[in-house]
């Protein structure tokens, strides 16, 4: 079955028509890249998605499950993880606690009013933080950390409650090109391994291109094109949608 | 019908200089994000100074009206003054910090007013040319009365004359949308924060000096009008000049018709009227959701860490002290003492609300109140013993507490913590006007310890178990999950919803559990007081605890215990050496805010922080 089944999603902002009839499938342990150029509805499409914004129309399904315009915290109960476009952690935690924050949510241990946080069992998010490489800067504030640093945080904490599902907004923006090779080569492996389904939206093409197993090409609010990096890559409408800008031949 | 139509006419009297003050208020709320709590106090200054100058000035209009005019300009300076010396200083610190600094200001101009004019009413003149009154349907109006309804509307079209014909108004109003904007356009920030508050501060010496007239001039002046001023510019939205004319309309008619109709709901009627409209329109009337401020990562709020051994070691010896000392001290200082340890909790109870949980309160004395309240009430009515009051006073101020809070956490920022003021204000008037079970203004006499613990000693005792105890468990909570969950939804509610935190919940349970807190001290101050009165829910008391917790500092978890002793020994101090203590608890806090912006407890630990990097 697929993880993620979404049908003919629509949300309008006054006149404007952000996302129209968009429907689509993710697959465990696949990578599906969302491109279009700015503007195009993809951030839109997303926050439908984890329930941050009400479709006007549409069905979201979690394997089979509806979850349309269930709150964002009720999604993640039910095993999807998300990432945010510009990083949101919390600032006055040490990267460490940040997951155990997602540990504990999952666990709904969130109640406890007498066991202090610092003595609980830090080992799971150990392994996580371990997982992408940021054990040493596990007892730094989340506050002073570096941006590339953020994001591999928040990839950590989207991994804690072993979603079924994980939702990447442009996952490597604001990283050095070869931290963004580096993050989305790991992001794959661990999908694979664990078959999470993964969508996530990206401007920068080599990313995609390499790591994506499918793309969907999203142009002012609809779906233009859908299919295999190599397919769409020829395909003239794409070509037509992003023509000038050489970005879809991987040239910079 | 006739009395129906001058009620309304004199309503829209006071609307009108309602709207004169409320109008300053949120502009330069609007702009500069700052709750200026000195505001009233530029009203009272506005009243008085016109006295001066129509007293000393010639008789006649000019005299008059000069004065008037002089009257506003002064006041003008006066805030252009506070502004350069004091607040441009603390535009980056938190909006609450702000308020400390603002409330220094009230106190010192209110002994200084002392000084100046004495502490009897003074009475002005009528104004010349409408001293007498004209017939409206048969009845009698006052001529000036008439005037002031002209003024109001004469006031909005000017300002809005203002902000939408030239250049300066525009850049003002694109201030109040978005400041770094603004900022990042070019425009000089600093030369409009100041004209902006010049504007607000003549706006309030005006409407401060055209009272002169209608009543008698006094040192009460600042705290009445600063409470109906802010509920006026937060039921119209912050920031919004229309919704200011809007609610002081609206409040002004709802005071007139509601003396008519129930005259003993017009204590609380304006809170009433704000708590419903704050229910209903979290952003008042006309306001708009603010713009969420853009991400600093930098500006984070600290780690909760272990006290540092140093600290453990210092709070062991008060505790030590706390305990050793006070047999070989007179029944004076031991009461002392013990109003200190309740005092430390009902900070702290106010901290968990402030500091994790990121939420401001202006109405936390409700729940001490209630707390006081309760036992009174269960020995009075129920005979209960002193452990059973004391056991059901964090009940019956927890229970309240998430009834309000329900609400309250709702809101954010300003509204939230107005929308407590409200409830606080609700709460006083009930036990000041439900004369038959609370005693009203006689309070409940009475409520005295049991025999065993009757002994002051023995008291302070109980007291300093009870509330070391409690801020302890207070501690205790905030470094456990929920405590962390509370901060989670501070620091990102995003972040927090996505990692599936029902902000709400955790707000919610949290302002009740403070609640609870604070009706634990209540308890104890009415059976250490021996006597309970509606003063202990009163804004003066929210104010105490807002200042406790600021002054130690919101970010430290010693700050409100180090800012609850330091307040309350240095008022206890201050009242009995000298007459001025306002002035110099004001010139105290304004100190503090300008060098110790992050409170005591921050100030002590960023300098602990500081020698340990260097060594």
């Amino acid at each position: 079955m697929a993880t993620l089944e979404v049908e003919g999603l629509a949300k309008s902002f006054g006149g404007v028509r952000a996302v129209q009839g968009v429907s689509f499938t993710v697959q465990p342990g696949e990578m599906l890249a969302l491109i279009g150029p700015n503007g195009a509805g993809k951030s839109t499409c997303f926050n439908m998605l984890n329930g941050q914004l009400r479709p006007d129309a549409g069905v979201v399904k979690l394997l089979g499950r509806p979850i349309t315009g269930l709150a964002p915290r009720a999604v993640w109960r039910l095993g999807v993880g998300r990432t945010f476009q510009i990083t949101a952690t919390f600032g006055s935690m040490t990267v460490l606690e940040n997951v155990q924050m997602a540990l504990l949510s999952h666990q709904r241990r969130l109640g406890g009013l007498w066991r202090p946080v610092a003595r609980m069992d830090a080992a799971p998010a150990r392994a996580l933080l371990e997982r992408l490489g940021m054990a040493e800067q596990a007892a730094r504030p989340c506050g002073i950390l570096a941006y590339g640093d953020l994001k591999r945080v928040e990839l950590a904490i989207a991994l804690a409650n072993a979603p079924k599902l994980l939702l990447m907004d442009e996952p490597t923006a604001g990283m050095a090109p070869q931290e963004r090779v580096a993050l989305m080569a790991l992001t794959a492996a661990i999908a694979r391994e664990s078959g999470i389904a993964v969508l996530f939206t990206e401007h920068d093409m080599d990313v995609v291109f390499a790591h994506a197993d499918r793309i969907l090409v999203l142009d002012r609010g609809a779906l233009i094109a859908e299919g295999a990096p190599a397919a769409v890559r020829a395909d003239p409408r794409v070509r037509e949608v992003y023509l000038g800008s050489g970005a879809v031949t991987g040239a910079h | 019908m006739e009395n129906l139509v001058l009620q309304a006419l004199s309503g829209l009297a006071s609307a009108s200089s309602l709207f004169l003050v409320a109008s300053g208020l949120t502009v330069i709320f609007g702009v500069s994000r700052v709750v200026n709590f000195a505001h009233g106090s530029l009203y009272m200054l506005g009243a008085y100074l016109a006295w001066t100058l129509v007293t000393s000035l010639p008789r006649g209009h000019l005299g008059f009206w000069g004065g008037v005019l002089g009257a506003a300009v002064l006041v003008g300076l006066i805030g252009l003054v506070v502004e350069v010396l004091l607040l441009r200083r603390i535009y980056r610190a938190p909006e609450l910090f702000q308020l400390l600094a603002t409330f220094g200001v009230v106190l010192i101009v209110q002994d200084l007013a002392l000084l100046t004019w004495g502490a009897q009413d003074l009475l002005g003149p009528r104004a010349p040319g409408l001293r007498g009154s004209t017939e409206i349907l048969g009845l009698r109006f006052p001529l000036y009365e008439l005037f002031l309804i002209g003024v109001g509307p004469v006031v909005l079209g000017l300002l809005w004359l203002l902000f939408h014909r030239t250049r300066w108004g525009t850049l003002v109003r694109a201030a109040t949308q978005d400041r770094e904007m603004v900022g990042a356009l070019g425009v000089n920030q600093r030369m409009l924060f100041t004209s902006v508050f010049f504007l607000g501060s003549l706006l309030a010496g005006l409407g401060g000096a055209l009272q002169l007239p209608r009543e008698s001039v006094n040192l009460h002046m600042d705290l009445s009008i600063i409470t109906e001023a802010f509920v006026v510019v937060v039921v119209g939205g912050l920031g919004s000049l229309s919704g200011a004319a809007l609610a002081a309309l609206l409040i002004g008619e709802l005071h007139a018709f509601g003396i008519l109709i129930v005259p003993k709901i017009t204590l609380v009627l304006v809170f009433l009227v704000m708590a419903i409209v704050l229910v209903v329109r979290p952003h008042g009337l006309l306001g708009k959701p603010e713009a969420a401020a853009r991400g600093g990562q930098g500006s984070a709020e600290p780690l909760v860490g272990p006290a540092p051994a140093a600290l453990r070691w210092a709070a062991l010896a008060a505790a030590l002290l706390a305990v050793a000392v006070p047999p070989f001290l007179g029944d004076y200082g031991i009461s002392v003492l013990t109003e200190m340890a309740i005092f430390v909790l009902f900070a702290a109870s106010l901290h968990l609300i402030m500091g994790p949980g990121g939420m401001a309160s202006f109405g936390h004395a409700a729940y001490f109140g209630l707390g006081a309240y309760g036992a009174a009430l269960a020995a009075q009515w129920l005979g209960a013993p002193m452990l059973a009051g004391l056991a059901i006073a964090p009940v019956m101020a927890g229970i309240f507490g998430l009834v309000f809070g329900f609400f309250c956490v709702r809101l954010s920022g300003v509204y939230s913590a107005m929308l407590t003021l409200a409830f606080a204000q609700i709460a006083w008037s009930v036990a000041f006007q439900w004369v038959e079970v609370t005693g009203g203004d006689n309070g409940i006499l009475g409520v005295w310890p049991d025999a065993w613990a009757a002994p002051k000693l023995v008291y302070y005792y109980l007291a300093l178990g009870l509330c070391l105890g409690a801020t302890l468990l207070l501690r205790r909570v905030i470094h456990a999950p929920f405590g962390y969950a509370l901060r989670a939804q501070r620091d990102s509610s995003l972040r927090a919803e996505a990692i599936g935190i029902d902000a709400f919940r955790i707000r919610w349970l949290g302002f009740g559990l403070a609640a609870a807190a604070a009706g634990v001290a209540g308890g104890l101050f009415a059976y250490g007081k021996g006597s309970v009165f509606p003063t202990y829910m009163g804004i003066p008391r929210s104010v105490d605890a807002l200042l406790m917790v600021l002054l130690g500092g919101v970010q430290t978890l010693s700050g409100p215990i180090v800012g609850a002793l330091a307040f309350t020994g240095l008022q206890e101090q201050l009242v009995r050496l000298t007459d001025l203590w306002r002035l110099v608890l004001g010139c105290v806090i304004v100190a503090l805010v300008l060098f110790f912006p992050q409170g005591l407890a921050g100030a002590a630990r960023a300098r602990w922080e500081a020698s340990r990097g260097d060594a």
